[in-house]
């Protein structure tokens, strides 16, 4: 079973004659743990598509299935509850890690396990021991503001994996940062899909980052245009 | 996790400046509402002392607080004779504003008959006026001390006695001396004026051509002692005998010529619904002003406090945040502001209400409805922070 699956998946934004095509005929699939990435320069419907497996953003046509569950059919399939999925089977990086400026460390990771419902202790435990394994056992008080770029990201990583997720969708989470640090995020990102075997889409411009993806796929105008991977090159058309 | 709470922690040094400020304004409102109480204590303050049943004023009058009166002062033989009054006793009142120590110091003189009532309802400190003349009672609120002189009219009266908060009605402290004290300096002229009368008065009925100078001479002597008597005064106050019908004792003293007997219920109305009824509605009317702006500011800091978070709202919604986790965090900052600047106000109006120049009266069940209000003006503030905080997509949390 497939982690994702999308298919001739199609946004347009706007009716008639002002539609724009954000992306057009998407079709892959990502396997659980398995590292993807969608390389594209800006404006080129990377995000949108994020969006869309993200359960964000109603695609116009098309199918996605998240872990096996159908989620859109020619839209949102009738009576979902999208809150629910996006917490139970996603995990969401942000281009500048989206920390709660408010909550500690400890408390950005706990926010999302309170939230799918686990209990105060069970959210602390859980929280404490996901930051000390990315190495952020003594930042556990700390607020984003008093922690490092590379320090926050792997804050929002904990966070993202706190409900152990199949998916978990990263929008340009190195663009933030420096070069070393963004390697070290992608380089975690990768053990992360290994370990918790979690289908992870990374969505980037950055080409020096996709070094050791599984995957890479190319947009270009909203289109899937090429598919790098396992040795292999090629170019739809 | 409450996130109402850790916003606040995080932003403390913001939420208690921004409590402080509503505070202060809530505190104005309550000492409005204090002032409005205090205009009612005040303006009550010697009618509810005198605990008179009748007030006997110059007939067509509304006095002796909302209009002149001036009544001879043998009246009250006449009344104490009515069947029914148990007692009466005249009251003289003025208001005198003298220089005391390089400032205007104003007041309100009630000159009583030492042998009646209508005098200092309660002595605190050093004793009652006991000489007919030249003592004085004052009020705490004069700040003049045990044998304090001061000059009024043509003497010097000394302070034998202080009592406690008589003001008039409209905030004056209130000083007591004796009738004919009172009289003199109201109406008794110095030696020049006195001289002067009596020269002009002599040359008007010496220009009489029908009067001979014998007279002449009689009816200046007489003239001039009617014109110099001080035995005026503002009011004849009465109380009734037990079982006295209060209704029939008005009705007979309105009998005569020249009187009108206002029953103590009649003078409260006079004095509640025409002397202060305006200020009434002017400090009804800042309190409802000053309720809408605090409405207002507290809109606008929760609106723009929401607006601050929207990335934090957007980022709560994407990973999957309940509606309630939102609209709650909103409402009680919001709420938990309004606590907060009500006990803010509500401290300082208790710390300063009594240093005010004007009686404050701070009554329990306005409190209450303040504070009423202010949940309420809260959780409808509120409700301009949801609505946007609803607004928020989960797609917002995404981009740079």
């Amino acid at each position: 079973m497939y982690a994702i699956e999308v298919e001739r998946l199609t946004k347009i934004y706007g009716k008639g004659e002002t539609a724009v095509t954000a992306i057009s005929d998407a079709t892959f699939q990502v396997r659980p743990g398995e590292l993807v990435a969608i390389l594209g320069p800006s404006g080129s419907g990377k995000t949108t598509l994020l969006t869309a497996i993200g359960l964000i953003n109603e695609p116009t046509h098309g199918k996605v299935v998240i872990d096996g569950a159908a989620v859109a059919d020619e839209g949102w399939l009738p009576g979902l509850d999208l809150k629910r999925l996006r917490r139970e089977k996603l995990g969401f990086i942000f281009q500048a890690h989206n920390l709660i400026p408010f909550l500690t460390a400890l408390e950005n990771v706990m926010i999302a396990l309170e939230i799918n419902r686990l209990t105060r202790r069970e959210a602390t435990e859980r929280a404490t021991e996901l930051l000390a394994s990315l190495n952020l056992g003594h930042r556990l008080h700390s607020y984003p503001t008093a922690l490092s770029g590379g320090e926050s990201q792997r804050v929002a990583i904990a966070r993202a994996l706190a409900n152990r997720p199949k998916v978990i969708l990263a929008d340009e989470p190195t663009a933030a940062l420096d070069t070393e640090n963004g390697r070290n995020v992608m380089a975690l990102l990768k053990k992360l899909a290994v370990e918790n075997h979690s289908a992870i889409l990374v969505v980037t411009h950055d080409r020096r980052m996709v070094e050791g993806f599984d995957r890479i796929f190319r947009v270009s105008d909203g289109r899937i245009v090429g598919e790098d991977g396992n040795g292999i090159s090629r170019d739809f058309t | 996790m409450n996130l109402a709470l850790r916003d606040i922690r995080y932003h403390r040094g913001r939420f208690i400046l921004t409590s402080i400020g509503l505070g202060l304004l809530l505190g104005v409102v309550m000492s409005m509402g204090g002032i409005y109480r205090g205009l009612f204590a005040d303006a009550l303050a010697v009618l509810n002392f005198t605990r008179a049943d009748i007030w006997v004023v110059q007939q067509d009058t509304n006095g002796p607080f909302a209009e002149n009166s001036r009544i001879p002062e043998e009246t009250k033989y006449r009344i104490s004779a009515v069947p029914g009054v148990a007692e009466a006793s005249p009251l003289s009142f003025q208001t005198i504003q003298i220089e005391r120590m390089g400032k205007p110091f104003r007041f309100y003189l009630i000159g009583h008959d030492l042998n009646g009532f209508g005098g200092p309802p309660l002595i605190i400190a050093g004793r009652n006026i006991r000489q007919k003349h030249y003592e004085m009672v004052v009020a705490k609120a004069m700040r003049m001390e045990i044998g304090e002189k001061i000059h009024l009219g043509l003497h010097d009266y000394t302070v034998v006695g202080i009592t406690g908060k008589v003001v008039s009605a409209s905030g004056d402290p209130a000083a007591y001396v004796s009738l004919a004290d009172a009289q003199e300096i109201q109406f008794k002229k110095d030696n020049d004026a006195i001289r002067n009368d009596r020269v002009r008065i002599g040359a008007n009925l010496a220009g009489i051509p029908s009067l001979s100078p014998a007279q002449a001479k009689f009816l200046r002597q007489n003239i001039a002692g009617i014109t110099e008597s001080t035995h005026t005064v503002n009011t004849v106050v009465a109380r009734l005998a037990p079982g006295a019908d209060l209704k029939e004792v008005q009705e007979r003293i309105s009998r005569w010529n020249h009187f009108r007997p206002i029953s103590s219920e009649e003078q409260t109305k006079i004095l509640t619904k025409g002397m202060i009824e305006k200020a009434r509605k002017q400090l009804g009317l800042f309190r409802i002003i000053l309720l809408v702006i605090s409405a207002v500011i507290i809109s606008l800091i929760i609106y723009t406090t929401t607006l601050d978070k929207i990335r934090t709202i957007a980022t709560l919604k994407l990973i999957g945040s309940q509606n309630r986790v939102i609209v709650g965090m909103i409402l009680q900052q919001s709420l938990l502001m309004g606590v907060i600047a009500y006990g803010i106000g509500y401290l300082l109006i208790s710390l300063t209400y009594e240093k005010f120049p004007r009686r404050i009266v701070l009554e329990p069940s306005d409190l209450q409805a303040l504070f009423v209000i202010v949940i309420a003006i809260c959780t409808i503030s509120s409700f301009v922070g949801i609505r946007k905080a609803l607004k928020v997509e989960p797609a917002e949390a995404l981009g740079g």
